[in-house]
């Protein structure tokens, strides 16, 4: 009887609240990994063993997990501050890549102290995608040439002018695909410089677990991110001009009717999205790439922060923890091909199933209720 | 100079076939009213399918085939939760491209012993070229109208989905559908199973383009094949009005600019031009048109909104 | 009368029940139609008339109770079903695709065709054309539905139930978008239709009309059957009080009062509608402080763009408005707003709130740039929360408790959040657009009471309403809209409905 009333407590949870059906799908999305793995012949609980081990059996493999979250929670933040302003955000891409692109330049183009070159750097990123951003903002506030367009014909054309930049003579490096590096007033990788002293190596080989860490390029860009989301959450809940933007988001024809310039929100919505974006291109080449490549596909920061934040609701701390999760899945399933022989892909698949799910909080409230109608006939017979 | 521009056409013609089957997908499921964003991952699971069944059976057409039924399969998924369980279509679609590429990188590695690239067709295996050896090699008609057989069945679609949505019983109904579903409902037509059947065969059209990409363009799959050619194709639709014909133009358009990239790229071209910024100039054009010309108007009133038979 | 058969039942609805969730819309309703009869359906809106009508339909399913259709049993899964026992309906909001033919629209679902499902237009066009002659109903069976007028829309609708073989017709609201000349019309199509041996129900909540036109009434109240009546042998004020369920007097309390100075002055006003032709053709109105001012006219004279370029939603093209002598044309929303002038939308919903936000987060969507509600771009929701517990208290808003997004209120509670807003900024001008539409009747005495309320304050009030019976009752002047131009103005005690009604139909002033 305990039991009875604790499951169907679980079942109410589920038919409401958005963070159960954020839960539910994760766990739908491992459900289905696990069935893939299983029919492909493989043992899923063996693949989610050594996925597991992957992120957390070492320290460097906890820091490499919260290193490669980093672009991912900003992006998920630039797409979810959109969301929450009423646009769709698949530009994420090209301004990450407009975001890199300004860093690399700047970071190549002058030498400064670091005190002055980081924040420059950073703020060069962030102006050029801003910029980028808006121009998706003004065709949507200008012409009403749907976002989602606008963006994905941005995303290319970044892509293509980063192909452009990337081989100029005097910032290609000679015999490759790639920029020179930026200069090391430019980076935020911790301890960078210490890390190839004597001293610096003695020390790492002394201690197994910061020395482990130190082995990998654990940067300042998660403290950023941190950061951020904390700056998104306070501008979209606590000022005015949150309350504007929402507004817009909401309905567009009241706020016009309340007196709120639309046209300007839209605009400025975009900008701070494509800001976002561009910190997240930026601080990764700051701290992790210090340089730009000639890219023959996308590469996917952007993509993925878009499932970051509908993983993560479009809040703050969502795409903070998502970013996280969907880190770990991805850093994780690369082990499990080398160990096991079994298709990395299965974590596309897996977050694909997530997000699948989350675009239909229809069909988890119908399992609860035809669950609870099940369990209600049940008892009374 | 005459054999150049034969050249250019005939690499139009190939390059826009594979965005033309994707953007009549989008026609298609967007004048029944759901927008379907996962063309790109409905491609991308088609390439790998025609690429994997065109190995091991030989026969393309089997593998065409398969392919289709693939990109169909996804686009079941995005229709069950679009249509019945009235999902964001976007957020669908997003899913849906996740989905696609990883089921089908997980499939390549599982057929492939772990290899992300399917091997080879042999030549004689791919897609068939109907008017091979009509024209004399390397000339202005051959370069031209020597194209593999897909090529030719894009353009019939094009036909064959024109006809359909604006000269039958069926497509007056796709498009009343996609207009205004509401009204079509209180006639007794079934909101439902024509969204259903629209998605689906929209999936079935990415598919085809995909295994265009694989069995024909080249002849094997691998991660990088499809890279954003089902959103190009999604632009194309736009930009041609939600109309067979419309996107057919813009696929040439696209098309053309990948043609003259290549011909710039051979050896011996007369121009010395930046690959790069000549990739650009479709998107840069669509956008601008985007802002000219084409407004909102021309999407069907109800595309992307869900259909809810007990609203209300 | 003669027309009914009484041996013939058409339509049997018994113990009808329909829940959504925990609400119930219909409870136990019984309906009963002969052959050849017109029978209204009257309740207040959200009484379930229309709910019961589209179970009828096919388009909803009973949760509990029977339909017989002829005297047999029948369970209407889908609309097919209904067409197919000969049931058509006419819905409110008409169904119809804009893009399309009025051909295309009435054959949708029935085309005929030639081989392999290419569709035979010739044919439709022609099946269109020999049906709207057998019933006198004429129709261009080649125009676009988006470029025809609303009255001929309606025919392609009732032309679209015939051409199905309908036999009974279903009329939601037939008479909200229509002159009064119109009605009359459309009221003797409905009879020549029962001499053709079809049998009519019309949904409505007019009195004047179903004792004009209909056989019998049924009454339904919050979802209960209240009565079935002979109209003959009823009065308005008997049907008017089942249908509220009380006493009801539709008539305005105001005092007599001697209006001030001129307020809002429009004058030679131009503006364009969406597809850029003039709407608003040189229109001149004056309204004073302490009186109401009321708009009458037929929707799509040019209301709802007088009313947006009064709020700066839409440009004026050209013409001058002016406001205690500040002139405000061309101004932002913002601008107008300080100049006070407030107003409550024609669509509450698109235009009035935002859904999403709370009701605290509704009540500032003015002045929430202002103190106390926000300092150096920080909102101070305290202050916020406060104001609104405030107007909600003053204002009766149900539930009470500011934090509910709106979209979780009833209409009337929707439309309360509004005036409570709009008149705490303490405007000099009211624009007043349909604020009574959907609402029942409490809400609606509700809304003329604070209408009357700030004429007595000594401010200019704006009326723009489709339903002539709330502009006559609640107005001092009533001033009359046809095709952009104000074509008379007379005083509310002079006013009578068939030279109104005249004017709204273009037919000039008296005076």
């Amino acid at each position: 009887m305990k039991k009875q009333s604790l499951s169907n407590k679980v079942i109410d949870f589920l038919a409401k609240g958005n963070l159960a059906f954020t839960i539910t799908s994760i766990i739908l999305g491992f459900l289905i990994g696990a069935v893939v793995l299983a029919l492909a012949g493989f043992n899923p609980v063996e693949a989610y063993t050594i996925m597991i081990q992957g992120i957390f059996s070492r320290p460097s493999y906890i820091a490499w997990t919260i290193i490669r979250s980093t672009p991912i929670i900003i992006t998920g933040l630039s797409v979810a501050f959109a969301f929450r302003t009423g646009l769709f955000n698949i530009g994420a891409e090209g301004q990450f890549i407009i975001g890199a692109i300004a860093a690399a330049v700047v970071g190549y183009a002058v030498e400064l102290p670091a005190i002055i070159h980081i924040p420059l750097v950073f703020l060069a990123a962030i102006t050029a995608a801003g910029l980028w951003g808006g121009i998706a903002g003004y065709l949507k506030a200008k012409f009403g040439v749907h976002e989602v367009i606008s963006t994905i014909m941005l995303n290319w054309i970044a892509l293509y002018l980063n192909n452009y930049i990337v081989r100029i003579e005097g910032f290609q490096r000679p015999g490759a695909q790639r920029s020179h590096e930026i200069h090391e007033s430019a980076r935020i990788i911790v301890l960078e410089q210490w890390k190839r002293t004597p001293e610096g190596r003695e020390w790492m080989r002394g201690s197994e677990f910061f020395g482990d860490i130190l082995r990998t390029p654990v940067n300042w860009g998660f403290v950023v991110a941190i950061i951020l989301a904390v700056i998104v959450w306070y501008l979209l809940n606590k000022t005015t001009l949150g309350y504007e933007l929402k507004a817009v988001g909401f309905n567009r024809h009241a706020a016009e009717y309340a007196g709120i310039n639309v046209p300007k929100s839209m605009l400025t919505s975009m900008i701070i999205a494509g800001a976002l974006a561009g910190a997240a291109g930026g601080l990764h080449v700051m701290g992790i790439s210090r340089s730009i490549a000639s890219l023959a596909a996308m590469e996917g920061y952007g993509f993925d922060g878009i499932a970051v934040a509908l993983i993560g609701a479009n809040t703050s701390i969502g795409a903070v923890l998502a970013g996280l999760l969907f880190s770990a899945i991805q850093y994780g399933g690369t082990k499990i091909q080398p160990t096991l022989g079994a298709p990395t892909e299965v974590i596309n698949i897996m977050i694909g199933t997530i997000v699948f799910f989350i675009a239909m909080p229809k069909l988890i409230k119908y399992f609860a209720q035809q669950l609870k109608k099940k369990r209600g006939a049940k008892n009374a017979g | 100079m005459l054999d150049s521009l034969g050249f250019i056409l005939g690499t139009t013609l190939m390059y826009s076939t594979p965005l033309i089957y994707a953007a009549l997908g989008g026609v298609i499921s967007e004048n029944s009213g759901v927008v379907n964003i996962g063309l790109e991952g409905m491609m991308t699971i088609g390439a790998l399918i025609g690429a994997t069944v065109g190995f091991y059976s030989g026969n393309p057409w089997l593998a065409f085939l398969a392919a289709g039924l693939a990109g169909g399969g996804l686009a079941l998924l995005h229709a069950i939760a679009s249509v019945t369980f009235e999902a964001d279509q976007v957020v669908s679609g997003i899913a849906m491209n996740f989905l696609g590429p990883g089921i089908a990188l997980f499939l390549s590695r599982l057929f492939f012993e772990g290899a992300t690239m399917t091997k080879a067709i042999p030549s004689g295996n791919k897609m068939p070229r109907p008017l091979n050896g009509v024209f004399p090699r390397n000339s202005f008609f051959d370069f031209i109208f020597n194209q593999y057989a897909t090529v030719y069945m894009a353009f019939f679609l094009v036909f064959i989905l024109w006809y359909t949505l604006y000269r039958t019983k069926l497509g007056l109904r796709i498009r009343a559908v996609g207009e205004h579903p509401r009204a079509a409902d209180t006639l007794g037509v079934n909101v439902f199973r024509i969204r259903y059947l629209c998605v689906i065969l929209s999936g079935v059209l990415a598919g085809f383009g995909g295994a265009s990409m694989s069995l024909a363009i080249v002849s094997n799959f691998r991660p990088t094949l499809v890279s954003g050619h089902g959103f190009i194709a999604l632009a194309a639709m736009i930009f041609g009005k939600w109309k067979p014909q419309g996107a057919m133009w813009a696929c040439l358009l696209f098309g053309a600019s990948n043609g003259l990239v290549v011909y710039l790229g051979r050896p011996g071209t007369p121009f010395e031009i930046s690959q790069s910024l000549l990739s650009m100039i479709p998107y840069v054009i669509t956008l601008v048109v985007l802002a000219g010309f084409v407004g909102r108007a021309a999407a069907p009133a109800a595309v992307g909104t869900p259909y809810e038979k007990g609203e209300r | 009368m003669k027309n009914i058969n009484f041996d013939h039942k058409v339509v049997e609805m018994k113990n009808i029940t329909k829940k959504f969730g925990n609400f119930t819309a219909n409870d136990n309703i019984n309906l009963t139609v002969h052959k050849g009869e017109i029978h209204a359906l009257l309740g207040e809106n959200g009484a379930g008339k229309s709910t019961l009508m589209n179970i009828l339909y096919g388009l909803y399913q009973p949760t509990m109770g029977e339909i017989y259709i002829n005297g047999e049993k029948t369970n209407i899964t889908d609309p097919n079903v209904a067409i197919k026992k000969g049931i058509g309906m006419v819905h409110q909001h008409f169904m119809l695709v804009e893009p399309f033919t009025v051909a295309e629209n009435i054959v949708l679902g029935m085309e005929p065709t030639s081989t392999l499902g290419t569709m035979n237009m010739k044919k439709a066009v022609k099946n269109v054309e020999d049906i709207s002659k057998q019933y006198g109903l004429h129709v261009k069976p080649n125009e676009k539905i988006q470029d025809i007028s609303v009255g001929m829309q309606q025919r392609v609708e009732i032309l679209k139930a015939l051409y199905r073989g309908a036999d009974t017709l279903i009329l939601d609201e037939p008479t909200a978008v229509l002159t009064p000349q119109e009605i009359k019309e459309l009221i003797q199509i409905m009879r020549n239709l029962t001499t053709q041996g079809k049998t009519i129900i019309i949904i409505t909540h007019k009195l004047k009309e179903i004792k004009e036109a209909a056989d019998y009434c049924t009454i339904i109240r919050r979802g209960k059957h209240v009565d079935t009546v002979e109209v003959k042998s009823t009065t308005e004020d008997e049907l008017a009080s089942k249908m509220v369920g009380r006493e009801v007097s539709f008539k305005v309390e105001k005092e007599q009062k001697q209006r001030g100075d001129v307020g809002l002055k429009i004058e030679n006003l131009v503006v364009k509608d969406n597809r850029g032709i003039d709407a608003v053709r040189g229109l001149s109105l004056e309204v004073h402080v302490g009186e109401i001012l009321g708009v009458a006219g037929v929707d799509g004279n040019g209301q709802t763009e007088l009313i947006e370029a009064l709020t700066g939603l839409r440009s004026i093209t050209s013409g001058k408005v002016t406001v205690n002598g500040n002139d405000v044309t061309n101004k932002t929303p913002k601008e107008i707003f300080q100049n006070k002038i407030a107003s409550i939308p024609e669509d509450r919903q698109k235009r009035g709130l935002v859904l999403d936000y709370t009701i605290a987060e509704n009540m500032v969507l003015e002045n929430y740039g202002e103190q106390p509600f926000s300092k150096n771009g920080i909102l101070n929701k305290l202050e916020i929360n406060k104001f609104a517990k405030d107007l909600i208290e003053k204002f009766d808003v149900r539930p009470n408790d500011e934090t509910i997004k709106t979209r979780a209120l009833s209409g009337g509670n929707q439309q309360k959040v509004i005036i409570a807003r709009e008149v705490t900024n303490d405007p000099d001008i009211l624009i007043a657009a349909q604020p009574t539409r959907g609402l029942d009747v409490g809400a609606i005495e509700f809304v003329h009471k604070s209408l009357v309320r700030q004429r007595d304050n000594d401010k200019a009030v704006l009326l723009v309403s489709l339903e002539l019976d709330e502009v006559m009752n609640v107005s001092d002047r009533i001033a009359v809209i046809y095709e952009g131009k104000i074509v008379g103005i007379v005083d509310a005690k002079d006013a009578d409905e068939k030279s109104l009604g005249l004017m709204m139909a273009g037919g000039g002033s008296q005076q």
